[in-house]
């Protein structure tokens, strides 16, 4: 394993109370009478994860399994904790070779959270800055066969937001997926 | 699981084996090899049987298209067997189902070839 500095953790009982969100049943049951005082209210965040890896192959891997293990914890389903693993492995990729290009001094950060209703996940590097509007069109009939330029319009397939912030330097991309019904609840059964 | 690569001739094509895979690393030079490797032998008709290929990137969809132009541009064919349906979905969502020459049968898949 080459990530560093691994933090995960609850949020404290404090950030609980200011986050919206809904409290697992079985969650709720466990902690009983602190729901609805003052310290704790029925709205939350579940959990909240993050890391720091280096910029390898290697990383890339570890960023697609905990996606994967995370989703699935979460309560999605195997397609779309597939859809969600690829998509963090696409945005790694980017992270990785486009925009830290393997530089060793170069570190990729990611953060998971699942909230009530959403699963977010958080993939920054340290490169130049990717310019969303110069990604070309994977699907124009001049790309089509070109052999790279597709890991953008996966994500955005896959995901239902995606946010793409530059940093200074570097670039963030957020990639949400809502917490539909079946899936808050296979959540709220697993806690 | 990495990615394994095994060929074998039938009437005279070449079937590719791919099972694990096919991303950024080293599954990409797998694939990559083998076909640069068939061509270098005189290869010129392959079929790619993803059966066993349980996953796949964008940088294993580049990988599939390199390979698709680099063989037809010596004049050869090369067709894909076998898809799941993950593999199917990329192909779909990506509008590169239409540009592969797509079979779902070995025996048909192997008499399509021109002669």
């Amino acid at each position: 394993m080459t990530f560093r500095g691994a933090t995960g953790k609850l949020r404290n009982f404090n950030d609980f109370a200011r986050k919206s969100g809904r409290l697992p049943k079985t969650l709720t049951a466990a902690l009983g009478p602190w729901v609805g005082s003052d310290i704790i209210k029925p709205s939350m965040s579940i959990s909240r994860v993050s890391y720091t890896l280096d910029s390898t192959l290697e990383s890339v891997n570890t960023a697609e399994e905990t996606a994967m293990k995370m989703a699935a914890k979460a309560g999605f389903g195997e397609d779309e904790s597939h859809q969600i693993a690829m998509s963090v492995r696409e945005a790694a990729v980017n992270a990785v070779l486009h925009g830290n290009a393997y530089d060793p001094q170069k570190k990729m950060r990611m953060s998971i959270e699942h909230t009530g209703d959403k699963f977010i996940v958080s993939i920054a590097d340290e490169g130049k800055g990717l310019k969303p509007e110069e990604v070309p069109d994977p699907l124009a009939q001049e790309n089509i066969l070109k052999q790279s330029g597709r890991g953008i319009f996966l994500i955005k397939s896959f995901m239902d937001e995606v946010r793409i912030r530059l940093l200074d330097p570097g670039t963030e991309i957020t990639l949400i997926k809502h917490v539909h019904g079946n899936a808050a609840g296979a959540s709220e059964e697993r806690q | 699981m990495t990615m394994k690569a095994s060929t074998r001739q039938v009437d005279g094509i070449t079937v590719v084996d791919l099972s694990g895979r096919i991303t950024l690393g080293e599954g990409s030079v797998v694939l990559r090899d083998t076909v640069r490797d068939l061509l270098a032998k005189g290869d010129r008709k392959m079929l790619l049987n993803l059966g066993e290929v349980t996953y796949i990137d964008s940088s294993g969809i580049g990988e599939l298209v390199s390979a698709f132009t680099t063989v037809r541009n010596q004049g050869g064919e090369l067709k894909l067997l076998n898809l799941t349906k993950k593999v199917h979905d990329l192909l779909q969502i990506t509008k590169l189902y239409t540009v592969f020459d797509i079979k779902d049968d070995e025996a048909a898949a192997i008499s399509s070839f021109k002669k």
